[in-house]
């Protein structure tokens, strides 16, 4: 099993976003509050920047010692009760869960948000065993119901306006929600859920942090429906990418201040619970069995090459939601796992980038992911990176090659290059009506949705020469 | 007027050689306004920045290289574009990080090269006195000059000398235009749409003029506002600082 292909019609899927009415204003309500409330809580927080430092710094630490990390966790989750499972790779990872599942004979597992647990495929593998899976966040119920997959790593249905969810649970719930109102709706899941949560053989969770001194794993919800799901039944999984490590839980509350405030703007999560091997004697619950699988998917390779800072990535969103490409396509458009500007960066490193190529290509570089991120990954220079990989691994279309290449041949030679453009730009005015061309052959990309200033009639250099001679002036 | 001033080399840019060379001739006021030496290398075509957003690293090289030998000879470097001038700043050293020969030259080209206003303000420390404009005008900040060169304050302070000149605030004044240069036309529905909901923040302001920093930028929104039917006209900031925008505006009948 592998990550989903994302290329096939990445541009039919963003032309299909961009058509559907109700989906830019689902996206505008949920980014649009998110970069409202970011934007009051980093300016409340009179430290932001030095906090943004630091969490790179915590990073960069960890990744740069990863294997000292790794079995310092090791040890310490295993005195602690846990049993921790390495998977090098999503299948791995997966029939590791599934095994674990199996042998505590699991008739249904319940689940809180994960999106390792996504990047590993782990639903399509419970189904493929015969396991009936619960999600317990509200919108990974939601999209559950709607047979779909996460369109945000933070707001998974965000995709989905209030009316769409009103009728997925009159559908869905057993009985229906007695009022469409959101209280009443959200009771209507509770009691959907609570059934759910008290018979669950299972509960799979992911991980915001691994705390390697103490073997603790981390989770941080607003909905309490982690705890929910790795508390009562006997068996907890945590699934975690191995990048996730701290070395202690000072820097997990150091990390928590950037990612709760750059995801939604709080100061702090709901929940924020430390989960430190299984039930202990005299414990009041706790799961009888702990387990962690490591995950590492293509992460130790990604130590190694120019994607190395991507590891830094606390998956807030906030890159996504300060897109302007994922405001005007939302996440499924990607195909990927992970949308937005991470998604692209992670989603050739994932699908491999011939099937991916179109997402670091789809973005204008206009920097404000990277402005935004918690723990200043230069995203930009990082898909800026894909594409010269994929320019020299020959991806890109033959067309844009040779055109690329012979602009660049022309502007390597001055002379020439201004023969060329003079030419050329009395080629182009004989185009326009007005000052305008509304159609132009080779890029009709342009003018398919704007139009085209005509150009002056001699270039800056032919006026400046002829000025310096002079023999004219500007117009 | 004998120049006292530093030697300036001009780097008009591509898109103003070729689409609007008014705005090349406004820098060059400017330039010698202030009081600089300016001379315009004629081994100028394009600094390369679609090879190098489109990972052509070869090519984008050769033409390092190339606007290096061109203009290391001058005090500085100015051009009337943030994109092109961070190009030249961040790029260039990026790319020839590793060649122990042009590296050295990159970093040091690198060091000496402005975009326009912010060169005025933070360099020259020069403000243009006498400018007299009729009109209300709304801000866009073009990402590459915001982002990588930190242009925001100076062409609004600029601008804010120019008499008569009303200036309204733009929602989303930071925001993305959906330009990108080769991605307009490779994504053009993005790009469309992106470029849509920034005219009708553009026209919401009520404004008579746009300015931006960057012709890529202006060519994008302008287009977009003209098919739209608007009546906002559109000129590049530096045309304003100059006084030379009292005639036809970008797409108008020259």
């Amino acid at each position: 099993m592998s990550a989903p292909a994302p290329q096939a019609g990445f541009k039919a899927r963003a032309a299909a976003a961009i058509a559907d009415p109700t989906l830019k204003i689902a996206i505008d309500r949920t980014t649009g509050t998110a970069e409202r409330k970011r934007a009051a809580a980093v300016a409340a927080f009179s430290e932001f920047e030095a906090a943004r430092a630091r969490g790179k710094a915590i990073k960069d630490h960890v990744i740069a010692h990863l294997d000292h990390y790794l079995e310092t966790f090791e040890r310490n989750a295993t005195a602690a009760g846990a049993k921790v499972h390495w998977a090098a790779s999503d299948a791995e990872a997966c029939a590791i869960v599934v095994r674990i599942c199996r042998e505590a004979d699991a008739k249904l597992v319940t689940r809180s948000k994960s999106m390792l647990g996504e990047e590993i495929g782990l639903p399509h593998a419970l189904a493929d065993a015969g396991i009936e899976r619960a999600e317990t966040d509200l919108a990974e119920h939601i999209i559950q119901l709607a047979g779909e997959r996460p369109s945000h790593i933070v707001w998974p249905a965000m995709h989905r306006t209030r009316e769409q969810v009103a009728e997925l649970f009159a559908e869905g719930h057993h009985p229906p929600p007695t009022a469409f109102d959101p209280a009443t709706m959200v009771q209507s899941a509770r009691h959907e859920l609570r059934t759910k949560f008290l018979s669950a053989d299972v509960g799979i969770s992911g991980a915001n942090f691994l705390v390697a001194d103490t073997g603790a794993t981390c989770t941080v919800t607003n909905e309490g429906n982690a705890e929910l799901t790795t508390t009562p039944p006997r068996v907890h999984i945590v699934t975690a990418g191995i990048e996730k490590l701290v070395p202690s839980t000072a820097h997990a509350f150091a990390l928590l201040r950037l990612l709760v405030r750059s995801a939604t703007g709080g100061e702090l999560t709901q929940y924020t619970t430390f989960h430190c091997g299984p039930k202990r004697p005299g414990d009041a619950d706790g799961p009888e069995e702990m387990h962690i699988v490591l995950v590492d998917n293509g992460r130790s390779r990604m130590l190694k090459d120019e994607f190395r800072e991507m590891l830094r990535c606390i998956r807030c969103g906030a890159c996504m939601n300060h897109c302007v490409v994922y405001r005007q396509i939302g996440g499924h458009a990607y195909g990927g796992v992970y949308p937005g500007p991470m998604g692209a960066v992670l989603t050739p490193v994932l699908a491999g980038l011939e099937r991916s190529r179109d997402l670091p290509s789809a973005c204008t570089m206009n920097g404000r992911c990277a402005e935004v991120c918690p723990v200043q990954i230069p995203l930009p220079t990082l898909l800026r990176a894909w594409r010269g990989r994929s320019w020299r691994e020959r991806l890109e279309p033959s067309g844009l090659r040779y055109g690329i290449g012979l602009w660049a041949a022309v502007a390597r030679r001055p002379r020439l290059y201004r023969f060329a453009s003079g030419a050329g730009v009395r080629l182009l005015r004989r185009l326009g009506k007005g000052g305008w061309i509304s159609r132009l052959p080779l890029a009709g990309g342009w003018t398919g949705s704007r139009d085209f200033p005509k150009p002056a009639g001699r270039t800056f250099m032919e006026l400046y020469r002829a000025e310096q001679s002079g023999k004219g002036g500007p117009s | 007027m004998t120049p006292t001033g530093p030697t300036v080399g001009l780097f008009v840019t591509c898109l103003v050689d070729a689409i609007r060379p008014r705005i090349g001739f406004a820098t060059l006021r400017l330039l010698e306004e202030a009081g600089c030496r300016v001379e315009v290398p004629p081994q100028q075509t394009c600094c390369g920045q679609p090879a190098f957003n489109s990972g052509d690293d070869a090519d984008t090289a050769a033409l390092a290289r190339q606007v290096i030998a061109a203009f290391e000879p001058y005090d500085y470097v100015v051009l009337p574009s943030g994109s092109c001038a961070g190009t030249i700043r961040h790029g260039y050293p990026e790319l020839l990080a590793n060649d122990p020969d042009w590296g050295p030259r990159a970093r040091a080209l690198s060091a000496k090269t402005h975009e326009i206003l912010s060169f005025l303000v933070d360099v020259l420390g020069h403000v243009p006195q006498g400018r007299r404009l009729e009109a209300s005008a709304t801000y866009h900040d073009s990402c590459s000059g915001l982002r990588e060169l930190g242009i925001s304050a100076q062409p609004r302070r600029l601008l804010a000398d120019v008499e008569g000149l009303e200036m309204r605030p733009l929602e989303g004044n930071d925001v993305c235009c959906g330009f990108g240069g080769t991605f307009c036309v490779k994504y053009s529905d993005i790009s469309g749409a992106i470029v849509d909901e920034k005219a009708e923040a553009i026209e919401r302001t009520g404004a008579d003029l746009l300015l931006a920093g960057d012709l890529g930028c202006l060519m994008n929104m302008a287009g977009k506002l003209k098919r739209r039917g608007s009546s906002v006209r559109c000129f590049h900031t530096v045309e304003v600082v100059a006084g030379c925008a009292d005639g036809p505006a970008i797409g108008e009948e020259t």
